[in-house]
């Protein structure tokens, strides 16, 4: 609790002159000269096509790659290993099949003691609206739920950043809108800083304060666009349509010389 | 389970006791529970057979009456002959299960986990394998004797393989992304196999452990005919040298019996140790 506020989020330097990975043809280049700042508590929109490097980006921040040229650092220090201060959020639930929703959710928190862990599991199973689910096993949850568990397991180390890679994209329309407004509703809460990674225009437009459009081979960042209205924000309202045409057409657009053309899976 | 999950399972269900109260009503009068269907040919085939032995139209050395074979399991009960005998088997099966098990966790544990040690071990443990049980037979009396240790190198021969296989493919199989979930929360090695690895791998692990104890009862048969003088597998040898088919029925039923009890037990301990998660 700095600054006597609750639970600020981190500060992000990100700066990625090259990250490569070792394929049959050689290196292939997946970022290249990257470099982002985002502030504490502000909520920003990684969004590109597939092979454009945005999950490898997230897995950067996670500390889970740690092997590229460049530096990360959260709140100054350089991000060299997962860490606690750090919570992410997959494409899968990845929820561990063998525990109930509540030990799911406290699989983070075990140095935590007893009665503190029991309390911080319940507030945040109780946050994303699972309270009667609680002791149900995984299999049992729609994919929704599961993801909201994930989300919870996430946020119930208190983390400074919240990394979400496509973390709806496996979801039914409807849905993914109302964990769109979930995951808002989080955010206000628990005022972390949040990285989500997407490949939907309309989710990033939705939730995020700066989007970060990437291009493709190598994966690079073509244009930071601010989103300025208030939330909640209205899908069909003229200037989040205007907002969601620049950035698609900002994909279509012609690019400038490309390096290579070789094929890079995400 | 979400709105839409529970119509359906409501709509399924609906459905189900429709087609039940159909079936009903077409055939009344002839509604049978299943498990007395199950009875019905079992039971049948008993009494046509004591029939046919009462009336000598089966020679008794030949197919005893049922009636005949339980006095002979009553009798040997009553001598306590038959205990001497049941505990014995059960006691190479419990030595070899043990042994065999063991040594199957840990070379499974060490191929499943350690890269290296699979590529070193598991193609002679492979092509061990092919090699029909039975025939080591030779080579353990050769080596260890007729006595005890080559019955129960036999049993743990053979309850070893499944719980390896099962073990080293579930280590080896655990997803990679739960791992990764594991390095999020920075686990030590230590914490990964409890937290992790252990738990990942315990149904697999279950399903070995109960076939090396189906196969353990296998091998038992095997090691008793094969030259004993107690234990079950004797009991067999010995009706078919003084031609007591009686005893062969029993000792027939008996591994039956004591196989299915130890399976049965194996099942509830599984079933209680993975509790409720999905399996």
């Amino acid at each position: 609790m700095r600054n006597g506020v609750l639970f600020p989020g981190g500060s992000l330097e990100i700066r990625i002159d090259r990250k490569t990975f070792n394929s049959s043809q050689g290196d292939l280049i997946v970022l290249q000269d990257v470099a982002l700042a985002i502030d504490p508590g502000e909520f920003v929109c990684v969004v590109g096509g597939s092979g454009c490097g945005k999950t490898t980006l997230l897995r950067i921040i996670a500390g889970l790659e740690i092997d590229y040229e460049g530096s990360v650092s959260l709140d100054g220090s350089p991000v060299t290993a997962p860490g606690l201060n750090r919570g992410m959020v997959f494409q899968e639930h990845r929820l561990l099949p063998w525990l109930t929703v509540h030990d799911n959710v406290a699989f983070g928190l075990a140095h935590t003691p007893r009665e503190e862990r029991t309390e911080k599991t319940r507030h945040y199973i109780n946050l994303v609206g699972l309270d009667d689910f609680e002791y149900e096993y995984p299999h049992r949850l729609s994919g929704g739920m599961s993801q909201r568990v994930a989300l919870a397991r996430a946020l119930a180390g208190r983390p400074e950043v919240l990394l979400l890679d496509e973390p709806f994209a496996s979801l039914d329309a409807l849905t993914r809108v109302r964990m769109q407004q979930e995951l808002l509703r989080l955010w206000q809460a628990e005022k972390t800083t949040v990285v989500l990674v997407t490949h939907d225009i309309e989710e990033a437009v939705y939730l995020a304060d700066r989007v970060v459009v990437m291009s493709s081979q190598p994966g690079t960042i073509r244009e930071i666009v601010p989103v300025g209205f208030a939330r909640p924000r209205e899908r069909t309202r003229e200037d989040f349509v205007v907002v969601r045409k620049h950035i698609l057409d900002e994909f279509f657009a012609p690019e400038v010389a490309r390096p290579s053309a070789l094929d890079i899976r995400d | 389970m979400s709105a839409a999950e529970q119509n359906h399972s409501i709509a399924w269900k609906d459905s189900a006791e429709v087609a039940r109260e159909s079936v009903g009503s077409q055939k009344e009068g002839l509604v049978l529970p299943d498990w007395l269907l199950g009875w019905i040919i079992p039971a049948g085939s008993i009494i046509l057979w004591e029939l046919l032995a009462r009336t000598g139209v089966l020679p008794p050395n030949w197919l005893p009456a049922p009636t005949s074979v339980a006095r002979t399991i009553y009798d040997m009960g009553v001598a306590g002959e038959l205990w001497k005998h049941v505990v014995i088997t059960l006691a190479r099966v419990a030595a070899g299960f043990l042994i065999g098990a063991a040594a199957g966790t840990l070379l499974g544990a060490l191929t499943g986990y350690v890269r290296i040690a699979c590529k070193l071990l598991d193609p002679l443990l492979q092509s061990l394998r092919s090699v029909p049980s039975i025939a080591w037979v030779p080579l353990f009396l050769l080596w260890l004797g007729i006595q005890e240790t080559s019955k129960i190198a036999l049993i743990s021969l053979g309850a070893f393989f499944p719980v390896y296989l099962n073990l080293s493919a579930a280590v080896r199989d655990v997803d990679p992304k739960l791992i990764e979930v594991g390095r999020l929360y920075r686990l030590n090695s230590f914490e990964m196999i409890r937290r992790l690895i252990l738990p990942a791998v315990l149904p697999q692990y279950i399903v070995g452990l109960r076939s090396g104890l189906g196969l353990a009862w296998m091998f038992v048969v095997a090691a008793e005919l094969l030259g004993s003088s107690s234990g079950i597998g004797y009991l067999m040898v010995d009706g078919q040298m003084t031609g007591r088919a009686a005893i062969i029925f029993a000792s027939i039923i008996l591994f039956a019996a004591c196989g299915k009890v130890t399976d049965w037990i194996a099942n509830v301990v599984g079933d209680t140790t993975l509790g409720h998660r999905a399996r």
